[in-house]
């Protein structure tokens, strides 16, 4: 599903490589915690993934694609397999839930009579069927996050890549997002999900893979967030 | 392809760009104006060109009643005068120059003149008396004119002798210096456009940053994330044609005809009818130009 093979990204300018030769495999309906410390290169190898960069060196191939090779014209369609969220949620401060996530099936083209079925399912799905028509501002942290789920899971995606997306909330909203996800993934959905949250990945105890100054340091099944004894 | 989100879509980002749409159909519309301005001065010239250059002779008009003292002091022109003239038109100095010459009298030019001016106010005041008896001299090369010229000049009992085609070529060196400097401006004003729009279509790019990054992370196509980008700008060139169009067809109407025929009704002008053939032009220039620097200025935005 995702193939890593002896990746390096080294930026411009930067006194060492943000990825230093990562190999990693994912399989389908994976959950993979990605942990390590600031600027240990978790984002890089996400991008990586999505294609919104390519290695310095090393292959990557996601859903059958080589994104070494991919045309530029092939990735948009590549990434509508693909859902991703953020720590800062990213919704369109002008757009209701509803529009936000409407936004994202209306610029791949979607059909109105698809979007008007699609759209509320999956605000029922992350629980926020009454919170349709309201605007991103009259919104908690948690429930922006499930706006950001919703719009990143409509479209159905193979493969959900997460980056910190429990970064900016309290204990308890984390964990109604967790549980969210944690549905999603038993749904089918290989999950990437990078943080910091030690408690989650704690709980978890799933697939745990550690970045250190972009290198795979440990990568434990069924682990926690620290070096198991 | 989904037209009323891509229209929604381009109403948004105009109105969030007002300012610089605006100031984007103004510069679009002014220098489009100077375009049009340019073609009708086109038009006018080579309307005129194909109407009078193989109509242009050398005349050699005789004297009137009317004719000024100090030129006709014997007043009308006596046959002796055509007969004089006749045998040097016919003489072997000047025959090998002539293609042809003929000889109009007062009443033939007010036939002529009448057919020529029906619809105007002056026939009704011209007599047959007043207009000059006329030697009409076609040559075999047109620049040797200064030959029958001076060969005529001076004569008594001939008021004048022109040569029609010099008195036209400078009017036409006038007017294409016009349209040169109207197409020289049209020019600067054009890339000032290009640059105004390419620098409207980033900043509102720049404006809907978070869309375009939304939009490219769930995987819409480059043409669907560039296509309100362009479309904006197209509309805004669209505009501006259209007011320059609007600008043309009030010059024509208020300037050229209501004002300049008036003035000088001997003279054939351009009418609504060139300004119609000049509006696609325009429409499509600006539609183009407008489109092209949006679509580069896009492409770039995006590539970084
Ligand atoms: N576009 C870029 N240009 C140059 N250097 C970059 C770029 N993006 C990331 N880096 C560098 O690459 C390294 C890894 O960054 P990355 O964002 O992947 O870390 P991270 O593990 O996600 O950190 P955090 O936990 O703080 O989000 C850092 O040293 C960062 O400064
Ligand atoms: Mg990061």
């Amino acid at each position: 599903m995702i193939s890593i093979n002896q990746v390096t990204k080294q930026y411009k300018g930067a006194p060492r490589p943000a990825l230093d030769q990562v190999s990693l495999e994912i399989d389908k309906g994976e959950f993979v915690f990605l942990v390590g410390a600031s600027g240990s290169g978790k984002s890089s190898l996400m991008r990586m993934i999505l294609r919104e960069d390519v290695p310095t060196s090393g292959s990557i191939h996601v859903l059958g694609e080589n994104l070494i090779g991919i045309p530029n014209r092939r990735v948009p369609h590549f990434r509508r397999s693909l859902g991703v969220v953020f720590q800062d949620f990213r919704l369109l401060p002008n757009k209701t839930a509803a529009q936000n996530v409407a936004f994202s099936l209306e610029v791949i083209g979607k059909s109105a009579g698809f979007i008007a079925e699609a759209v509320p399912d999956v605000l029922r799905l992350v629980g926020l069927e009454e919170k349709a028509s309201s605007l991103p501002s009259e919104l908690s942290g948690g429930e922006q996050q499930r706006v950001a789920l919703a719009r990143a899971i409509v479209n159905k995606p193979a493969i959900l890549l997460a980056d910190e997306p429990t970064g900016n909330l309290d204990p308890n909203t984390s964990a109604g997002i967790m549980a969210l996800l944690d549905r999603i993934n038993l749904a089918g959905t290989t999950i990437v999900m990078a943080t910091h949250d030690v408690g989650i990945v704690d709980k978890g105890r799933k697939r745990v893979v550690e970045l250190s100054q972009g290198k795979i340091v440990r990568d434990e099944r069924g682990s926690g967030y620290g070096v198991s004894k | 392809m989904r037209a009323n989100f891509v229209f929604t879509e381009m109403g948004i980002a105009i109105r969030r760009n007002l300012s610089m749409i605006i100031s984007v159909i103004l510069v679009t519309f002014i220098s489009l104006t100077f375009v049009g301005t340019a073609g009708l001065l086109q038009q006018q010239i080579s309307s005129m060109k194909t109407y009078w250059y193989d109509k242009a002779q050398v005349a050699i008009y005789l004297c009137t009643k009317t004719s000024p003292q100090d030129v006709c002091p014997q007043g009308e022109a006596s046959k002796d005068v055509r007969n004089t003239i006749t045998s040097r038109l016919d003489s072997g100095t000047l025959k090998p120059y002539i293609e042809q010459y003929y000889f109009e009298n007062h009443d033939e030019a007010y036939k002529t003149f009448i057919k020529e001016f029906k619809d105007n106010a002056v026939a009704k005041y011209v007599t047959p008396a007043q207009l000059n008896e006329t030697f009409w001299v076609n040559l075999k090369d047109p620049n040797q004119a200064p030959i029958i010229i001076e060969s005529f000049t001076g004569l008594s009992g001939v008021e004048e002798v022109k040569d029609q085609r010099s008195y036209l070529d400078q009017i036409f060196a006038m007017l294409n210096i016009a349209s040169l400097a109207a197409i020289s401006i049209a020019g600067l004003m054009l890339f000032s456009a290009v640059l105004l729009i390419s620098t409207t279509i980033r900043l509102s790019a720049v404006m809907r940053r978070r869309e375009i990054g939304i939009m490219r992370l769930v995987g819409a196509s480059n043409f669907y994330i560039q296509l309100p980008f362009i479309l904006e700008g197209v509309v805004a060139g669209v505009l501006g044609s259209l007011l320059a169009g609007g600008a043309i067809f009030a010059l024509v109407q208020f300037f050229v005809q209501g004002f300049l025929a008036q003035q000088l009704p001997f003279t054939s002008f351009v009418g609504l009818g060139d300004a119609w053939t000049l509006l696609p032009g325009l429409l499509g220039l600006g539609a183009l130009l407008a489109g092209l620097a949006a679509f580069t200025s896009i492409r770039r935005y995006l590539k970084v």
